[in-house]
């Protein structure tokens, strides 16, 4: 019964956001206010329905009702019960169905947050919202439903969530990444309200700053934790493969990053606003994109979905429906572009426009890498893979001349900057920097080594150059603790998030240039040595899970002759079947990570070990962190408040100066 | 000229819509076999129902059958087993490989989800698995009266796989005439057998 009304809800669902799609739409056409206002209570309708149909589901999945086929199929009668709740998003029906109710809270979220804007603005926002909706309830009722019965002949037992995602990583994984996707359509909802409407003013980038920010914020953490939850979870110790599916969700924090630079142009000074659209457009539709190659199967992935050319054509369908029709309205309503240049070269818009010539390049690299199977496949020249050396070619220079830039460009004014005053202020960051660079690989290693010379001077570039400019920023401050209250809020999260892009660059190029792997076999009582760490194996125990049985190794480590403490890897194998997986035993601290994963049995008590040591590999996901924080604080600025009770004033296109 | 760029994003998404349109006709995962229109290799291996008395290529039906390959630990293999049912029930012979598996397990899974197969051998290391060139089970392929391999499909079989796929081969095979197979082969709407 229960499954039956979430079903109904969900067909209720798509029948309220189909009114929503049309009634506001018309209403803003025919400046019909009650019509346009419907889409208020639209939203929360649909927000309430999704609700009781993710409510039934998790129903069904505390109760093991393994008559519905999608529970049957990702739980498991003794799955701990955390797991049983988080299985609802471990399949493709379930987590679509976690993606519309994401998609409905935004969409509520914009209704509450929004009404001092325009009303016939953001009835056109709610209706694109609408639409898109209604794309996804059609999808999950023709082609995912999670519904669907095993009758009559159900079975008595459930084939259990993947191992690999009985986890508190994976968890939290999926959601975050989809309130990332999910919050890139607001800003796409409102690029396309702004190109129905005309009014293409520098408000309308105000408006959806914040939300792209928010979504900006929770795709960096999904990212991390995504990698995170690679890195201790498959077992091998690596945290980025740039696997279609990594791409997927990378592809659109890449061009998200670009919106959020170039929306702040469009606020500050009112240029670049065709591209911002366009940005705006196109990180929504890497987003669907993402959806379409990791659900239809056109690319082979790890990441292994459940994969249905059903479903594809269904996405690709919509993909060209929703993103050809947005481009096809950008194509006719955009504002055509000016070419009378309004900036110096020495100015913070030409940096910024630096930063998304890059990000932009490095997109279109990462994009490339990832079809290109694709297009091989489809143009006959056989069949290939992508793999990390091209990524990685293309990759850690780009992203370097976009440190460099980043430092560069953070101290210039807007449209114009004195040379003499823009030399003075890179003076001592980048001094300061090179002697950093200079220094570490003697410091850490005891000898030099270019590479890591090199990233260290980038990394410390960003971060002196960032600190530098609050420091000149807050120069009127009478005394140093006054200095903090000087600046706003989102200039402080733009300083975390830069200071995290830092911190982010310095893991990853450190852990690759310094880290050490070891794969040995280990008797009892055997002890091997990685630098000043040394470890000794001492056997194995058998230990039982909840729902598996596991070897476990007991490995002490010590450092330098003090012990840190004694590791113990697993190997588990589920009561449900299915390969043996591989639990990695990890010491972190903030420098390094000390990672053991048991091997094979090679006989006589003997073990195959694998031994790292990896150097700065939690900064990795540290400076997301920071990135995701910096996004809070950035969005928690009074001004998108005061923007707010202030809009209806302001809604005339005319306040172009704001 | 201004207002013709703005048009570029859009036809570069057509593109990339055709490219995409044309990848969902491609899988990837559809490595042509080796050993199409090839015999079935020959082994000597045990049956699920008699562990002790291997069997060889002898055994294996005089008329079209399909040659599963399936096992305890595959979740897809379990939901593609009540198919494989019907399909015995309306008379499809279906030859099972228990591919790197536990016997017991494997026997108690075939009386509790019933037993579609006409036998199962038991190729516990695999060897088989690797003669047939398996990439991971469940895979099925399809053997004409003669002993060789016809078709072959990698994931579960359902009712699309079969009706669009394995079945007008099959239905061919049974009447046995070149022409019915090269009809079957030549049908747009079968895919193909690889």
């Amino acid at each position: 019964m229960i499954p039956e009304i979430g079903q109904f809800a969900l067909i209720l669902g798509l029948l309220l956001s189909l009114v929503m799609a049309v009634v506001p739409m018309v209403g803003a056409a025919r400046s019909d206010i009650a019509m346009m206002r419907s889409g208020h209570s639209l939203a929360y309708g649909v927000l309430v329905l999704t609700i009781i149909a993710y409510a039934c589901l998790t129903i069904a999945f505390v109760q093991s009702d393994f008559s519905v086929a999608y529970v049957a199929q990702n739980s498991n009668s003794v799955l701990p019960v955390q797991y049983k709740v988080a299985a609802v998003w471990g399949g493709h029906e379930g987590s679509m169905l976690l993606w519309v109710l994401m998609m409905c809270g935004w969409t509520a979220a914009v209704a509450r947050f929004s009404r001092a804007l325009p009303p016939a603005l953001i009835a056109r926002v709610l209706s694109v919202l609408g639409m898109i909706l209604v794309g996804l309830f059609l999808f999950m009722l023709f082609t995912s439903n999670p519904f669907d019965r095993i009758l009559p002949f159900s079975p008595t037992e459930g084939s259990d969530l993947n191992p690999l995602l009985q986890d508190p990583g994976m968890i939290f994984h999926p959601p975050l990444l989809y309130m990332g996707y999910v919050g890139f359509s607001v800003a796409f909802a409102f690029s396309i309200a702004a190109l129905i409407g005309g009014h293409l003013d520098s408000s309308w980038a105000r408006w959806t700053r914040p939300w792209t920010i928010v979504a900006w914020a929770f795709l960096s953490l999904g990212i991390a934790l995504g990698s995170w939850w690679a890195y201790y979870e498959l077992g091998w110790g690596g945290w980025w493969f740039w696997d279609p599916v990594e791409n997927a969700s990378f592809m659109p924090w890449l061009a998200g990053t670009a919106l959020i630079h170039s929306l702040a142009v469009t606020e500050k000074r009112g240029l670049f606003k065709s591209w911002t659209i366009l940005l705006a457009i196109f990180t929504f539709a890497l987003s669907l994109l993402g959806t379409f190659l990791v659900r239809s199967g056109v690319l082979v992935s790890v990441h292994a979905f459940a994969t249905d050319p059903a479903r594809g054509s269904f996405i690709l369908g919509f993909l060209v429906l929703v993103v050809g029709g947005s481009l096809l309205l950008y194509a006719l309503r955009a504002p055509a572009v000016h070419n009378r240049v309004l900036f110096s070269w020495l100015s913070r818009e030409a940096f910024l426009l630096w930063n998304n010539v890059v990000l932009v390049i490095v997109l279109a690299v990462v994009l490339l890498g990832t079809l290109y199977p694709l297009i091989a496949d489809a143009l006959n020249l056989g069949r290939v893979s992508v793999g990390p050396p091209y990524f990685n070619f293309f990759f850690v220079p780009l992203m370097g001349v976009l440190c460099v830039l980043l430092g560069l460009g953070i101290s210039a004014n807007w449209k114009k900057t004195p040379k003499d005053r823009l030399l003075k202020l890179w003076l001592k960051p980048q001094v300061l920097a090179l002697v950093v660079a200079l220094a570490f690989p003697f410091l850490f290693d005891g000898q030099f080594d270019w590479k890591a010379a090199l990233a260290v001077y980038v990394a410390s570039w960003v971060l002196f150059a960032s600190l530098a400019d609050w420091y000149t920023k807050t120069g009127n401050a009478r005394t140093f603790g006054g200095r903090f209250g000087k600046v706003r809020a989102s200039y402080y999260g733009m300083l975390l998030a830069h200071i995290g892009l830092a911190i982010t660059a310095a893991g990853v190029t450190l852990n690759t240039i310094y880290s050490v792997e070891r794969d040995v076999r280990m008797l009892p009582g055997d002890v091997q040595a990685i630098g000043h760490y040394e470890f000794r194996f001492d056997g194995v125990e058998r230990v039982r899970g909840p729902n598996y049985m596991a070897v476990e190794g007991r490995v002490l480590v010590s450092h330098g002759g003090s012990e840190i403490g004694v590791l113990k890897p697993q190997k588990r194998n589920y009561f449900s079947g299915g390969n043996t997986m591989t639990e990695a035993a990890i010491d972190t601290d903030l420098f390094r990570d000390v990672f053991i994963a048991l091997g094979d049995n090679m006989g006589k008590g003997a073990w195959s070990v694998r031994l790292q040591y990896k150097p700065f590999v939690v900064w990795i996901w540290l400076g997301a962190l920071f990135m995701g924080i910096g996004g809070g604080v950035a969005v928690a600025d009074k001004r998108y408040r005061r923007a707010r009770a202030k809009a209806p004033v302001q809604a005339a296109p005319v306040l172009q100066s704001a | 000229m201004g207002r013709l760029k703005l048009f570029l994003p859009l036809f570069i998404f057509g593109m990339l819509a055709l490219l995409f349109w044309r990848g969902l006709s491609l899988d990837p995962r559809d490595m042509p076999s080796a050993l199409l229109n090839k015999p079935v290799p020959s082994f000597t291996l045990p049956t699920l129902a008699d562990p002790d008395k291997p069997v060889g290529n002898e055994a294996l039906p005089g008329e079209p059958y399909l040659l599963n390959v399936w096992a305890t630990w595959c979740p897809t293999c379990k939901a593609e087993h009540a198919y494989l049912n019907s399909l015995a029930e309306q008379g499809v012979k279906i030859v099972g490989i228990n591919y790197k598996d536990e016997t017991v397990k494997a026997q108690r899974w075939l009386q509790e989800l019933d037993d579609p197969y006409v036998f199962s051998v038991i190729d516990a290391e695999g060897r088989l698995g690797i003669d047939l060139g398996v990439f991971g089970a469940p895979e099925t392929y399809l053997v004409d009266r003669s002993g060789v391999i016809r078709c072959k499909h990698i994931g579960d079989v359902n009712d699309r796989v079969w009706t669009q796929k394995l079945a007008p081969v099959y239905e061919a095979l049974v009447a046995g005439t070149l022409e019915a197979l090269n009809n079957a082969a030549s049908n747009p709407a079968v895919q193909h057998c690889r």
